[in-house]
């Protein structure tokens, strides 16, 4: 039974043994209810078969004393460290052993378990819009304290057709989190025939998140996509910036800026501490202060899909330059009103001696 | 013997003792047990390939221990890293594969499994297995796939993985041999089965002389369409 247990069958077990998992069903709504009672009342009660259809994942919650304690001194820890929450768990369900869990808040706050291994970190992502679309830019180096556990790691993961996302921190956490959200995405379009809006879909993520807030999850990521189904709305202002003198452009801009407030190409910063940006343009990583020079030096609205291109690129370009965790290659994508759009990978070491010819050439002349 | 196992460093390896003042060991639920993985994907082949020693400390608890274990006719999985969370996660990637099998008729895929092994390892975030898995098959199409992942499920497909104790030694001789980086005018020929073998029988013993917690026997599975294939080569046993 342990081992149907930690496989996932859906038999609700009654009485959790001490390494019984405590599954985590919450709905995004209600995840402000974080009082004790609410949720691990809904864990046991509302146990249906097959997924409950509301928790993204189960997941282990191990118990902070069991493990730092030598299993010489197993059944012997006393749990009336906090009586006050033990008394709550016995009002709801009587039918519990009274040694029961600790207490029902999220995690322990302090990381519980001393781990042998680091995980995976470090890196250079950006992200920016403009007139042409959302242009979402990454090095591929996945380090892993000083050793490169991947040199070749996609940073920038499409979430569906219109929305893409950077991913930043602990790779696993990333790739985990996308995967979740690119799974409530879908289904969300297949109850309501629509897409999420990239606002939408950060404020999912993050409200996802919350509850793991304070734990060692990381996640940094800058949702990049383009809102709105109507594609005829969009054609007529990229060809307005195409052709447009200076003079004009500034009237055009705030033309612009008032219908991309509800289709358009946007932008989203969301962080596994809760917070929730929006933007024109963000750069997420060790590697960003050195992307944000070239950013903020020429980037700005009016710029052609080419330009853009060129400025994404030599800005990770610098950042992995300068940044011992960045590295290896660029992936670039670009998403419009069509979808997204993958660049080739590029391998910035042809880059690296590119540049060192044309300096060469330059002393030599 | 876990109970001392804070004289471990962070990659597992042992820590100086200090003879300067007393040292306090605190329970740790893990202990790192040693051995190597390494998988090579081909263009109709893939192959797993692990050392058989079994260490914990400066002791070793058994020769005959291999870190490979067959999933289904075309998937193998090597995972290293500590020996209990190896067979505890086995055991429930087995038990997985079943009930998909009596579920969906037909067995997973290897890119499924992949996908599953992700998440299985993600829903114990908080406590990780410490294990280090690099999967080995074939895709549906019949080419050789690697996925290699880290403690906490996040994974890529690969052409090419080493994992465990001698990673850091092994990985770089890769992927100048299979991946042909930094070498300048050499022609790239597609890797046939015959080199690939050889390859890692010379990778294995390189790997044995420098590294202690890698030795004794190299098993290798080869996994083509015909079925798969064990070859048992003797390590250095020192």
């Amino acid at each position: 039974m342990a081992l149907q247990d930690v496989c996932g069958l859906h038999n609700s077990p009654l009485f959790p043994q001490w390494s019984a998992p405590l599954s985590r069903s919450f709905m995004p709504e209600n995840s402000t209810h974080l009082s004790g009672g609410g949720i691990h009342g809904e864990a046991f009660s509302t146990r249906l078969p097959g997924r409950g259809g509301l928790s993204p994942l189960e997941f282990y919650m191990p118990i902070a004393e069991y493990l730092t304690e030598s299993p010489i001194n197993f059944g012997q820890t006393s749990l009336t460290s906090a009586p006050t929450k033990l008394l709550e768990i016995d009002h709801l369900h009587p039918s519990l052993p009274s040694i029961s869990l600790p207490p029902p808040t999220p995690f322990p706050v302090s990381p519980s378990v001393p781990l042998p291994f680091t995980l995976s970190h470090g890196t250079t992502t950006l992200g920016f819009a403009f007139q042409g679309g959302v242009i979402a830019a990454a090095d591929t180096r996945s380090s892993c304290s000083g050793l490169v556990a991947c040199p070749a790691s996609p940073k920038v993961l499409p979430i569906h057709s219109h929305l893409v996302g950077t991913t930043s921190g602990t790779s696993a956490d990333c790739a985990l989190w996308k995967r979740i959200l690119a799974r409530e995405l879908r289904l969300y379009q297949l109850r309501h025939h629509r897409r999420l809006s990239t606002g939408g879909a950060a404020k999912l993520l993050s409200h996802m998140l919350h509850p793991f807030k304070g734990t060692e999850l990381c996640v940094a990521a800058t949702l990049c996509g383009w809102d709105g189904d109507d594609e005829k709305h969009e054609q007529p202002i990229t060809e307005k910036h195409a052709n447009t003198p200076t003079n004009q452009m500034t009237a055009s801009n705030s033309i612009v800026r008032s219908r991309s407030r509800i289709c358009g190409p946007r932008v989203i910063y969301v962080c596994s501490d809760g917070l929730r940006l929006q933007g024109e343009l963000f750069s997420v990583g060790s590697g960003s202060p050195y992307a944000y020079s070239i950013l903020d030096s020429s980037v700005y609205w009016g710029m052609s899909v080419q330009e853009a291109t060129e400025v994404a690129r030599e800005a990770v370009y610098r950042a992995t330059y300068r940044d011992a965790y960045s590295g290896n290659n660029v992936d670039l994508y670009h998403v419009t009103a069509k979808g997204w759009r993958r660049r080739e990978r590029e391998n910035l070491k042809e880059e690296y001696y590119r540049e060192k010819e044309r300096e060469r050439r330059v002393i030599a002349y | 013997m876990m109970i001392s196992a804070r004289a471990y460093g962070d990659n597992g390896k042992m820590k100086e003792h200090h003879y300067t003042g007393p040292v306090e060991h605190k329970f740790s639920p893990y202990a790192f047990n040693g051995g190597t993985v390494l998988a090579v994907a081909g263009e109709d082949f893939a192959l797993v390939a692990s050392d058989t020693r079994l260490s914990e400390g400066y002791s070793i608890h058994s020769r005959d221990s291999p870190k490979c274990y067959k999933l289904t006719d075309t998937t193998v999985i090597g995972c290293s890293g500590f020996h209990g969370d190896c067979l505890t996660l086995t055991k429930i990637i087995e038990a997985r594969l079943k009930m998909y099998k009596h579920s969906n008729n037909k067995s997973m895929t290897s890119g499924a499994i992949a996908a599953m092994l992700s998440t299985i390892l993600y829903g114990k975030r908080f406590f990780p297995y410490y294990v280090y898995n690099i999967i080995g098959g074939l895709d549906e199409e019949g080419r050789g796939a690697v996925y290699s992942f880290d403690p906490v499920g996040s994974y890529q497909r690969d052409t090419y993985k080493a994992g465990g104790s001698a990673s850091a030694m092994l990985q770089p001789l890769l992927d100048n041999q299979i991946g042909f980086k930094n070498m300048e005018n050499v022609e790239q020929l597609p890797l046939t089965l015959e080199k690939a073998v050889q390859l890692v029988k010379d990778v294995f013993i390189s790997a044995a002389e420098r590294d202690v917690y890698t030795g004794d026997a190299l098993k290798i599975c080869i996994i083509t369409k015909e079925g798969i294939r064990e070859e048992i080569v003797p390590l250095r046993k020192d």
